[in-house]
This record gives C-alpha cells, structure tokens and sequence, in this order.
C-alpha cells in the first residue's frame, strides 16, 4: 500500500511539475507560435513572477522587505500583471527588432533581472533566496492562515489542528496537482479562442507576411507588443506556480538563464510550435524524458557501482547529469531536423469555423 | 596628479578595461564575421570560446605531468585552435548546414540548443567546479614598473596583461592582412557584403563559410585562453557570461565589420571596468554588481538609435 502511494505521488507529482512546463510552453506559444518572437528570455519572466509571488505571499520576516503576507489568489494576480508590465516595457522598446536580435536582447533581460535579483539584498534577499512560500492547499495547515479570517470562522485553532492531524502529510498533494491542472486547461480554453478570433488570425497574417499585414492596415507592432505582454503575463503565472511548488527559490539555480529556457523551447518545439495542443504534449512528454532519464541513469549507474564495488559513483551521479543536458540537446537538434513543425504541427482554423 | 588621481584610474580601471576589451573584441570578431557571412546570431560562440580554454589547460596539465615541464598557455592553445575549429566544422556541418536555406530562425535555434550541448559537454567531462589555471597571484613586471617610476608615472602590469595586449594586436594586425590581401579574405568580404553578387562572381561560399569558422574559431579560442590567463581559472559558465558583451561588441561596431567589432568590444570592455570608478563622490558610480549590464545598456541603446552600428554594419 505504502509503494502504491509512493508511486502515485510520484505521478502526481510529475504531473504538477510538467503542468507548470505547460504553462510555460503555453505563454512561449503565444510569443512564438502565434506571433514569431523568439523570447530567449523565459527564466526570467518566470523569475519576476516566482518573487513577486513570493515576496506579496511569504510571511513577514527580519531578512529582506516584503513578506507582506497577503492572499495567494492576488499575489498570483500580481505576478502575472508585473511580469506583463516589464513585458510591455520591453516591448516598446526591441518589439521592431529581427528575430535573432530580439533573442539576444531578451537573453540580456533574462540577465538584468537576474543580477537585479541577485544585488537588491533588502528586497530579494540576494543569493540566498527566498523560503518558506506557501503552497495552496498546504498553506491552509498553517498556523497564520487558520487563525485568520475565513478559515477561522469555521473553527478555532485547536479545530483546526485537530483536523489536519488526521490527514496524511500528502493530502495537499493532489489538490495543487489538479490546482495547475485546471490552470493548464483554464489557459488552453482561452488560447484557443485566441487563435480562432479574429486577433489570432490576424497575428498569424503578420507572422507569416508582415509586410502584407501592414498593407492591410493592421497595426504591427501593437499587436506584436499584445503577444509579447500575454504570453509573458503566462510566464508570469507558470513562475508562481513554480515557486510555490519549490517553496525555495534563489536567482541562480532555480532560474538559470538557459536551461529554463532551453528546456521550454525543447517542450515546445517538439510538440508543435502553433499549437497549444502541441505545447502541452510537448512539455508533459520532454518533462516525462527528463525525469525518466534520471532514474534510469541513477539506476544504470547504482549497477554499475554494485558491479564494480570499489569505486565510488557520486562523482559519476553528478556529471550524468550533464550528460542528460547533451542528450536532450541532441534531441532538439534532431526534432528540428526531422519534425521541423514538431509531433503534432500547426492546424490552421477553417473559414468555416473549426 | 598622478598620485591622487592618475595611480589608481590607470591601474586599477584603464587598464583592466582594456584588456577586457581585448577578449571582447577578439569574440567578437568570430561573431560579427558569423553574423555577416552566414547571416545568424550564433549563440553557440561563447561555448567555444570556454572549451577552447578547456582543451588549452588540458593540453597544459598532460604536458605538465607526462613530460614533467611546464608549457606557456600560448603555446598549449595550438593544438587546443585545431580541436576548436575542428569543432566549429563538425557542428556546421552536421547541426547548422542543413538550415541554409530555411528560415534564420531555425538555425538560431540550432545554435541555441548547440551552446547548451557544449556546456552540458564540459560539465560532465571536466565537472562543473573551477579549475585553476595558473596558480598564485599575478605579480605587476618589475621591468615596467621601475621604467616608468622614474618618470614619476608608475604602472603595474602583470605580465598576463602585456601577453593579452600585445597577444591581441597581433591577431588584428594578421586578420587585417587576411581579410584585405589574400584572396580567401577578400571573398569573405564580398560574401558579407552580398552573398548573391558573390555567388554569381565565381565565389565558392561553401569554402568562404569554412574560412569563416577557421577565422572565427581561431580568434574564439585565442579570447578564451586570454581570458582564463586573466581570470586564472575555469569556469563553464564564462562562455555564455561573455556572450552578451561579445553581442554587444559586435552590435555597437556593426555587423559584419570585423574591426567594428574590436573597437565595439574594446568600447565595451572600457565601458564596464569605467562604469565602478568612483566619478562622483566617494562610492563607484555604478554598483559593481552590475557591471555586466553596461553592456546590455549600450547594445540596447544601439540596436534601438542605431542599429546598423558605429560602422555602417550590414542591417537584417
């Protein structure tokens, strides 16, 4: 019984982090599926949303500013509109810019909000990170939660205390599991209108023909600013999310530039750049690949340690590591050769509506 | 003057700043050569920069233990060129040549993916921890610093900077040469300026492609030896820290134009060590903490006033 749980929360918990990974293809999908800007700069949208959110929701505590205790649904909110803000601030700026340039200005903001976040000591608390950020569900086991307006209503604290007692210390497991599920498909039902409207259209005819699309009286760059914003405001969310479910996040590890990046770039390449669809296969599929192939590669070498006793495999676990990077690299290289427009490609809407 | 003022602007702001810049430049001679002839952003630069650096402490480190003497890191980064553009071939060839006709943005991604791969490569065969270069701490020539005492003027050098300055002046003086009198420079002038033209003028861009990797994995590895003699340490993270500045060197002297590109990167390089001297007041002027972002302010303010650079780049 035990196993049986253990392995289900090991999906369970796979799918949480994988759903945050559709989030994130999600907002690059707008970005670069609908309207072909090449966004270098995921980890750092998903940063300024994980410590916004983490800095309105945290407790207040002596180390840094805010800790500002306030209600999780409005520090999600507030990641997401200040993610969309720095977005449409970028995007007055290098929205006009080719695509190769946009990826390098964009990689220098990734960089900016990264050494921002690393030297505002008083606010972000530096290279420590910032801990103890509440995870829906779980946080209503805390104390400063259950004491407090509606929950306290209910019951008293030592109600309360009783209550989740008598829960398995996984019960929130699920709920925040089926939380991000729902924002998955919350954000993939709009996504969808999206492209069938008339915007989506219309950001298709300006990916595919600028030059046609201004002719015809459209406004470019406005719209071009729009994408940008909304998919990093999605960024902005998928950050969140993220930081509740690590509850410690610091600027370098949890956000390093590249391979947050890079791993959503895989997701969504190889599932279909265009289709929100192809998004979020890709990104359960890659992120599936990515943590099968620890344990594979852990178990592969516990064997070989067992056979070869004299020999210590730490130092191997570690750079396996890497090597699960150049494949995963070499899987990208290979998906843009041979599915050019990834497993499940772009499908236009019909006149005729779907 | 010198005393209060002159000692440490020179020493301890002038010249780190050049030979920053000198690093700078020489990446982004590869870059801005890639930029212009194969028209791509090549992410994967900085990385072979890095591993370039890796294979010369490599070279070093087996000498040094096999034959039992020391060898100048100058002389280890020969065999550690041939590796790098041996590298730069294999991966254009199999990774970037099948985009040549498809969109830009395919082969950016390549690259992309490629700087990660090679990262990720030398993370797992050399670790991901520092290593160290050169031991011990760079003491200033003595040569240097008692000539120009004796006009009251004293500047401390080590001779890791002379080697980088020098190192690099000499490169320009030989690229500048490559690209103006031989034939093979020549058509990658003609290829960056108008591949079509070049093509129907009875130029091969298949091999004038091969030369530019040649060129700029050349002018890569010598920028990431030069670099780790600075620092005395490796780092795998250094490729992609200097690709931004290399970007930005590149950008500010126009795309295409490889001694835009030094004096960009040079501009750079001066920019970032001048941005923490103490200007006004006591304090730096600018936090050093965020001495990397001078760079990305300048590329920005560029790419936005004047995109096509100092130099009348080629504009995409």
């Amino acid at each position: 019984m035990d196993i049986l749980i253990g392995y289900s929360l090991y999906g369970i918990s796979l799918l949480t982090v994988g759903g945050i990974y559709a989030i994130l293809a999600l907002g690059l999908n707008i970005q670069w599926g609908y309207a072909g800007l090449f966004n270098a700069g995921i980890a750092g949208f998903a940063a300024v949303g994980a410590y916004t959110f983490a800095l309105l929701s945290t407790a207040p505590n002596p180390y840094h500013y805010g800790g500002l205790g306030l209600p999780l649904p409005f520090a999600i909110l507030s990641a997401m509109v200040l993610s969309g803000c720095i977005a449409f601030l970028i995007g007055l700026v290098c929205i006009r810019l080719r695509s190769d340039y946009l990826a390098i200005a964009t990689i220098g903001i990734a960089e900016i909000i990264k050494l921002f976040l690393k030297n505002e000591n008083d606010l972000t608390n530096g290279p420590r990170g910032i801990n103890k950020i509440p995870r829906p569900w779980e946080h209503l086991s805390e104390e400063r939660f259950y004491t407090s307006a509606p929950m306290s209503w209910i019951s008293d604290s030592a109600g309360w205390d009783s209550f989740f007692d008598q829960l398995p210390n996984w019960w929130w497991q699920p709920f925040f599991c089926g939380t991000i599920l729902v924002l998955v498909y919350i954000i993939y039902r709009l996504l969808e209108t999206a492209q069938r409207s008339p915007w989506g259209r219309m950001m298709t005819a300006i990916r595919e023909n600028e030059g046609a699309a201004h002719a015809a009286g459209k406004h470019v760059t406005r719209r071009r600013i729009e994408a940008f914003v909304i998919g990093a405001m999605v960024m902005g969310l998928a950050g969140a999310m993220l930081s509740q479910h690590l509850k410690l996040i610091d600027p370098t590890n949890t956000f390093d530039p590249s391979k947050m990046t890079f791993l959503v770039w895989v997701m969504l390449v190889a599932g279909g750049s265009g289709n929100n669809k192809g998004a979020i296969f890709g990104a359960f599929l890659v992120w599936v690949i990515w943590s099968a192939s620890e344990i594979f590669i852990n178990s592969g070498l516990h064997l070989f340690g067992e056979l070869v006793s004299n020999m210590d495999i730490s130092l191997l676990k570690t750079r396996a590591g890497y090597l699960r990077m150049v494949v995963i690299g070499l899987l990208l290289q290979y998906i843009l050769q041979k599915y050019p427009d990834g497993i499940i490609p772009e499908s236009r809407p019909t006149s005729k509506g779907n | 003057m010198w005393q209060t003022f002159g000692f440490e602007f020179v020493n301890f702001y002038f010249i780190p700043g050049l030979v920053v810049g000198c690093i700078y430049a020489l990446g982004a001679i590869g870059i801005t050569l890639t930029f212009g002839i194969l028209r791509f952003a090549n992410f994967a630069h900085g990385e072979v920069m890095m591993i370039g650096a890796y294979f010369t402490w490599t070279v070093m480190t087996l000498v040094k233990n096999g034959l039992g003497f020391p060898i100048h890191p100058l002389v280890a980064a020969v065999p550690a060129i041939a590796l790098a553009i041996s590298l730069f071939i294999f991966v254009d060839r199999y990774f970037y040549k099948p985009f040549r006709s498809a969109p830009t943005i395919r082969v950016v991604m390549a690259s992309f993916g490629m700087m990660l791969v090679i990262r990720s490569f030398v993370q797992s065969v050399w670790g991901p921890n520092q290593l160290t270069f050169v031991p011990g701490i760079a003491r200033p020539n003595e040569t240097v610093k008692s000539f120009t005492n004796s006009f009251d003027m004293m500047i401390l050098m080590p001779n890791k900077h002379f080697w980088i300055i020098a190192g690099t002046f000499v490169i320009m003086l030989a690229l500048s040469w490559l690209l103006t009198k031989t034939k093979i420079g020549k058509g990658m002038r003609a290829v960056s300026d108008s591949p079509e033209l070049a093509k129907v003028s009875g130029i091969d861009v298949e091999i004038i492609i091969r030369a530019t990797w040649i060129v700029g994995g050349f002018c890569a590895v010598a920028a990431g030896v030069f670099l780790v003699m600075d620092l005395q340490m490796l780092e795998t993270t250094m490729g992609f820290r200097m690709l931004l500045p290399m970007f930005a060197a590149a950008i500010l002297g126009g795309i295409g134009r490889p001694f835009g590109a030094v004096v960009g990167g040079l501009v750079i390089g001066l920019a970032e060590e001048l941005s923490v001297y103490p200007w006004l007041g006591n304090g730096p002027l600018l936090s050093p903490g965020y001495k990397t972002g001078v760079a990305f302010a300048i590329m920005i303010v560029m790419l936005v006033l004047r995109p096509s650079g100092l130099f009348k780049g080629r504009l995409f």
